[in-house]
């Protein structure tokens, strides 16, 4: 099964649930960083990275001897990313969306495929957790392209054996995370009870449940803020699988890089149970 | 006119909150929440719309079967994969679809529509700080930048139509296309951060990018006392590449009590007030928007 990790709010725990899920995780498990933006997991998880990849995305590279200025490719792109100054046709490479329109539409075939980086897809091992991560280049804007190219390698590692996956999603409700949480089973909230966090959560759970996947919340920082989450929940039939307590203590282990499930049996107890709650959730438990 | 624009990196480092407070201390700004994606400023703000707008950005691909050969064209020319039959029948995935129109060209019946998309909404509202401009992206969406843009465009016309002198920015999390949309031709990020690997790391990416867009900026290292180790790092990180430090903030449930009132922190009796008024004037300096500080005032920070 595919798990993913999100909210609505940024800085809710994410990463310190995904990474403690993947420590305590029953079964084999990929623990894979689809928050290209600002990639974490492996700081907390420190894997053994076995290779870095560039990925790409395809733009066009215009043959001026060829082009005869008909226009063809500016008018089809939706992005911006062509247009006719005087007597030449510039390429935006920046603005590409890679879709090949207007490589396949010139009829001077003037217009051939190049390249512009993404950023890197790293893979690794992180005891016997397979390890995947995405990092977008610093100065590129578009992330879901990057975070297909994590996923398809993903893809490929869970067609060579049973393995589940436990994402790390980029925050928020758009394109981003929404790529991240389409391809999952499960998508486990994380939530923070404050009013900031609230409105967030509100915010993913109405983005995500139109795609009628499970899902579940943990609370983070229980006993900060108000009752508001658990109230909702409640209301809309949300499962409360696990809640983390607030405390200065855990915010300062997170601090130096530590797991949050390795901290003390107690907590350890609470990812192990939210483990074998989601694996009963997706219909598998822990010894299927 | 200045525009300063508030970023982490790290989500929940606390820049709405800050925000909130540089909201309640500047003079003469407009305010701006360019977090489209999971906007919060609204939440201590209160705001009253004044004025609300659809956002239409960009199109959308939809096949109308009645037209639709079933030739399975648009599904071999689309790199999104966002097209599909069922029994025969081509479809196109919304959430997939990026708007590229190569299926529309490529159709030899004309089957495929691409009417305008509506993305989400936009207002222009009154609150006790000013006037505040925001927006709420519909879920799934992109286009995030495009909105950003026309939010930072709208507030630089009610700047200049209001005489004002500033424009002060709420933006996301993150180094992809919302922020670096909000950075484009600012004058000033703030960034927010605390001192935590995630935090640290996901700074130094936001740093890189305003190098990138050689644009300058100041740094709040929140929740300092967490790890004085990883704060004295970060510090001296930023004195190194000639960042300035603006101040740091404790670890504190202050900030947490006011959100629960609905204030900024600067509202409430918090002991945080005074930290973050001497923080609101060293990015006002930053900004250009202070003379430069006394001697005095320079040792006492």
């Amino acid at each position: 099964m595919i798990v993913s990790v999100a909210s609505g709010k940024g800085g809710t725990g994410k990463t310190t649930v995904a990474a403690s899920l993947a420590s305590v995780w029953p079964r084999p498990a990929a623990a894979v960083d689809l928050d290209v933006e600002e990639p974490n997991l492996d700081l907390f998880l420190d894997p053994r990275i076995a290779s870095t990849q560039r990925a790409y995305i395809e733009v066009p590279v215009p043959d001026p001897a060829g082009c005869t200025l008909c226009g063809s490719c500016v008018e089809l792109c939706q992005f911006k990313a062509i247009s006719r100054m005087g007597p030449s046709i510039l390429v935006f490479p920046e603005m590409c969306h890679g879709c090949g329109g207007c490589i396949g539409i010139c009829p001077e075939n003037a217009l051939t495929p190049g390249k512009r980086e993404l950023g890197t897809v790293a893979e690794g091992m992180a005891g016997d957790i397979r390890f995947l991560s995405g990092r977008l280049r610093v100065g590129e804007a578009m992330s879901p392209p990057l975070m297909r190219e994590v996923l398809k390698r993903l893809f490929a590692l869970l067609g060579r054996g049973p393995t589940d996956a436990i994402i790390d999603a980029p925050p928020g409700v758009s394109c981003p995370a929404v790529n991240a949480v389409m391809e999952s089973d499960v998508i486990l909230l994380v939530a923070e009870p404050t009013p900031f966090g609230f409105h967030d959560f509100v915010l993913a759970v109405e983005a995500f449940a139109p795609f009628k996947k499970t899902m579940g919340v943990v609370i983070n920082r229980a006993g900060l803020g108000d009752g508001s989450i658990h109230e909702y929940c409640r209301d809309v039939g949300l499962p409360i699988l696990a809640e983390i307590p607030f405390d200065r203590s855990i915010a300062e282990a997170y601090s130096r890089g530590r797991v949050v499930a390795s901290l003390d049996e107690r907590l350890r107890g609470v990812f192990s149970e939210l483990a074998a709650k989601l694996l009963a959730l997706s219909g598998e438990d822990a010894h299927a | 006119m200045r525009e300063i624009v508030v970023i982490s990196g790290k989500g929940g480092t606390g820049k709405t909150s800050l925000t909130a407070a540089f909201a309640h201390l500047a003079k003469n700004k407009i305010l701006c929440d360019l977090d489209v994606d999971a906007p919060d400023l609204h939440i201590l703000l209160a705001p009253r719309h004044l004025r609300s707008e659809a956002f239409v950005s960009g199109h959308e691909a939809r096949i109308d079967p009645a037209r639709c050969t079933r030739c399975g064209i648009c599904a071999s020319v689309c790199r999104f994969g966002a097209i599909t039959s069922r029994g025969g029948v081509f479809t196109v995935d919304p959430v997939r679809c990026e708007g590229c129109k190569v299926c529309v060209a490529w159709c030899p019946e004309k089957a495929v529509a691409f009417p305008a998309k509506t993305c989400g909404e936009w207002h222009v509202s009154a609150t006790r700080f000013g006037t505040l401009i925001h927006a709420r992206l519909s879920p799934g969406e992109e286009n995030s930048g495009r909105l950003v843009a026309l939010l930072r465009r709208e507030a630089r016309s009610q700047a200049t139509s209001q005489n004002k002198e500033m424009i002060l920015c709420d933006g996301s999390p993150g180094i992809g296309c919302p922020v670096i949309s909000s950075l484009t031709g600012a004058s000033l990020a703030v960034a927010v951060t605390e001192p935590t690997p995630s935090g640290v790391h996901d700074f130094v990416r936001v740093a890189e990018l305003c190098a990138h867009f050689r644009l300058p900026m100041a740094v709040i290292v929140n929740k300092h006392d967490l790890n004085p180790d990883q704060t004295k790092s970060i510090e001296d990180y930023c004195r190194d590449k000639g960042h300035t430090l603006a101040g740091h903030i404790p670890f504190h449930p202050d900030v947490t009590t006011a959100m629960l009132d609905r204030k900024a922190v600067t509202e409430t009796p918090s002991p945080l007030g005074r930290t973050i008024r001497a923080i609101w004037k060293n990015v006002e300096r930053a900004a250009g928007l202070a003379a430069a500080p006394s001697p005095n005032e320079l040792q006492g920070a």
